[in-house]
């Protein structure tokens, strides 16, 4: 056992984070407001092996696991990447031209009550995970009705219209299964990933503001809320670490319970810290200009995917319960 | 990143897993929680068992009597003790979990020749002085003075909070060498022989009502210079080093036990009853409970990657103060939880109506007691602030 990142885990990660830093500087992720997608960043996303990561490399992929994943995904989320990453990601192999960005995937859950999709009416198709398995609309067959004002600007949704049309089956009920583990765990990765840039953000901040004559970040008050963003974010890491792992190698324990404390922890401390990260910065946490309020945003727009804190407790509660 | 253990670790949880069902049934009845010498007795006599099977001090080198062990052995040792209900460290804490790996790291070869062996025999028995009435929090302010006369410091002041102290062979002593150098630079780390004329040790009742810990006077007592670890007047260094074993890894057995302490409220909550159904059957703690679960496993994993960096670099870094705040409040909103749940029960130490109500009802008095001993959670918080965070200091 040594649960640490290996060194070409960490070069996966640092060339990520490069990635990133260069092609998603905040300037371009600002760019992006309203539309969430744009076509030649996204193929970007595909050449840098976003979505093909883990398809076997006979398959074009580049042959690595869920724990790799996981570290491409904190990042992703640390740099607020928009669009249906996860959930194409999740697609290749599955979905022609998703592996290559040049079929952007969304996706839902059949039961799921409002017909709010994120990204319907601009992806080319939608992934439907239900009870009996996969299924996969294409974005054509939908009748979708723009949500006017979306929470997360980044995040743009449709609604649709009527029944969810029942879609070409690409996949079993074991496979469905699957997606909601793995796309649960991916999810908590980006999560991972705000936490960790919202307290990044509100450190940098609380050094530089000067009140009562030295920088906020002397006062206990503030030091003791920023303690907390860092002891929540490095919970939410191990867990979303222990997820990928066991994703991999599922002798090492449940998958489940691992990918529940992945999704409830990360989800707790990206929105802990996106709440504390605004009220850090005062006056300008509430402005549109400082990033506070995406990172706040995104936390919210992310924390139903794949299961919410709730379902993914009441399966932990479940599963204690049939071990004792 | 790899969380599946080698043959060897499997064979090693194997055989010790076996140990312990044949040896647990021979142990004698746990003593009363207020007779000192017995209850010295039963944990070292544990400790002595463990030693003669070759489980004692399992990532301690062999040298001193360790088994050399990694790490993650030491970890698996903890799972499978606590687990089969194993005895836990008791008065051997100081010895094996903090005095012991300081030792081991700062002391000269002639004192770890002289107590690793024994700690690990449980023929020695440590408690620590660092807490006074005048400095806990800011330990540094620390006055208990030592003055040199010859080959021997002279101690004179006071100690509090000596959790063992009564049952103590030796102790960890933090005393004041240079009252003139500025607070941190003027501090030594002493073994403290706890048998030397001029120490008088009273006894304080904690809210459990047990003399857990007591107050300690030195009156000019001697303690050979022999026995100072490191240099005179680095004693706050050292200090640091106890403290990271303290914070970093002392506590990983409590953790485990936390761990069952969930699944044991599971079971509790099927036997409750409220109007017609269990308190199980609500959904709402359903929910509770399984996040609590989540951030307990989360919080198991943080441990491993803790270990793995332990591994590494020898002595636990300041991770050790994140696992020590969320797992002292997490372990408090549990016994909160589960005295929500017990209801009229909970106005019981011991078990009432079946319900093995007993042992939840005692950790909710115990557990306030960890986020205040060996740092308190604020001191904590500001560790993270300014060591991890690098947030600037208020001075
Ligand atoms: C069960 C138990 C066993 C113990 N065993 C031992 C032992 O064996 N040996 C030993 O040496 N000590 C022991 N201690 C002592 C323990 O380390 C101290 O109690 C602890 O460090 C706090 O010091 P204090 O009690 O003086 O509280 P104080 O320092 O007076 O703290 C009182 C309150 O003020 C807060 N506070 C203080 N300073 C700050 C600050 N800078 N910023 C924000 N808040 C602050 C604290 O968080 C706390 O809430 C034990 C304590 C307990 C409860």
């Amino acid at each position: 056992m040594d649960f640490e990142l290996s060194s070409d885990q960490q070069a996966l990660a640092e060339g990520m984070r490069a990635f990133c830093d260069g092609r998603f500087a905040m300037a371009t992720v600002r760019s992006l407001e309203d539309v969430g997608i744009e076509r030649g960043l996204w193929r970007e996303l595909a050449e840098m092996g976003v979505f093909s990561l883990r398809l076997p490399e006979g398959a074009g992929g580049v042959g690595l696991g869920w724990a790799d994943a996981a570290l491409a995904f904190e990042e992703l989320g640390r740099a607020l990447v928009p669009g249906p990453l996860v959930w194409t990601h999740l697609a290749a192999g599955l979905v022609p031209g998703a592996a290559e960005g040049t079929v952007v995937v969304t996706g839902t859950w059949r039961d799921e009550p409002t017909g709010v999709i994120p990204f319907a009416g601009i992806a080319d198709a939608v992934v439907v995970l239900d009870d009996g398995g996969v299924w996969l609309v294409d974005g054509a067959d939908l009748v979708v009705d723009p949500v006017a004002l979306p929470l997360d600007p980044w995040t743009p949704c449709g609604v649709v219209q009527g029944q969810l049309p029942q879609g070409r089956q690409i996949g079993d009920a074991h496979a469905a299964a699957a997606l909601r583990r793995g796309g649960a765990a991916l999810v908590a990765a980006q999560l991972l990933g705000l936490a960790e840039a919202s307290t990044d953000l509100s450190v940098a901040f609380a050094r530089e503001r000067v009140q009562f004559d030295r920088p906020i970040g002397t006062f206990q008050a503030l030091k003791h809320l920023m303690a907390d963003m860092l002891v929540r974010t490095e919970v939410a890491r191990s867990a979303v670490y222990a997820a990928g792992v066991t994703l991999d190698d599922p002798e090492v324990g449940d998958a489940d319970r691992a990918v529940a404390a992945a999704k409830v922890t990360a989800t707790e401390a990206a929105l802990g810290n996106a709440k504390t990260c605004i009220q850090v910065h005062g006056g300008m946490g509430y402005t549109w200009e400082v990033d506070a309020h995406l990172f706040f945003k995104r936390a919210y727009a992310l924390a139903p995917e794949f299961g919410s804190v709730d379902d993914w407790s009441e399966l932990l509660a479940d599963l204690l319960d049939a071990a004792g | 990143m790899d969380l599946r253990y080698s043959e060897a670790e499997l064979a090693f949880r194997a055989e010790l897993r076996a140990w312990l069902a044949e040896v647990l049934p021979t142990l004698p009845p746990k003593p009363d929680p207020d007779d000192w010498p017995a209850r010295r007795a039963f944990d070292t006599g544990w400790q002595r068992l463990l030693f003669e099977a070759g489980y004692a001090g399992i990532n301690w080198p062999t040298e001193v009597g360790g088994r050399g062990a990694t790490l993650t052995e030491q970890l698996i040792y903890l799972e499978e003790t606590t687990r089969a209900g194993a005895p836990y460290v008791g008065v051997n804490f100081v010895g094996l979990l903090h005095a012991g790996p300081t030792l081991m790291t700062e002391a000269s070869d002639e004192q770890k020749a002289a107590h690793l062996p024994r700690i690990l025999r449980g023929d020695e028995v440590w408690c620590q002085g660092f807490s006074e009435p005048g400095a806990g929090s800011d330990l540094a302010a620390l006055s208990c003075r030592a003055e040199l006369d010859g080959d021997e410091y002279v101690i004179t002041g006071q100690k509090i909070w000596t959790s063992f102290a009564q049952v103590a062979d030796y102790g960890e002593l933090l005393v004041r060498t240079d009252p003139d150098a500025p607070k941190h630079k003027g501090i030594t780390w002493l073994i403290l022989p706890m048998d030397i004329p001029g120490i008088e040790i009273r006894p304080l009742q904690t809210i459990v009502g047990s003399t857990e810990f007591s107050e300690v006077f030195f009156d000019e007592a001697r303690v050979p210079v022999a026995n100072r670890v490191g240099a005179e007047n680095d004693g706050w260094r050292i200090a640091m080093v106890t403290f990271s074993f303290e914070r970093g890894t002392a506590f990983i057995s409590d953790l485990v036990e936390t761990d069952r302490m969930i699944s044991d409220l599971v079971a509790l909550a099927k036997k409750v009853t409220r109007r017609s159904a269990t308190a199980w059957d609500d959904k709402a703690l359903r929910r509770e409970v399984g996040r609590m679960q989540a951030d307990m496993d989360a919080l198991w994993a943080l441990t491993k990657r803790n270990l793995a960096q332990a591994d590494r670099h020898g002595v636990p870094g300041p991770g050790g103060s994140v696992v020590k705040l969320y797992y002292s409040e997490l372990l408090q909103r549990l016994t909160d939880l589960a005295m929500q749940i017990l209801d009229r029960a909970s106005l019981s130490r011991t078990d009432v109506a079946g319900l093995g109500s007993g042992a939840f009802v005692e950790e909710r008095l115990r557990s306030t007691s960890f986020t205040i001993a060996a740092g308190t959670s604020q001191i904590q918080r500001n560790i993270v602030a300014e060591r991890i965070l690098g947030l600037p200091k208020d001075r």
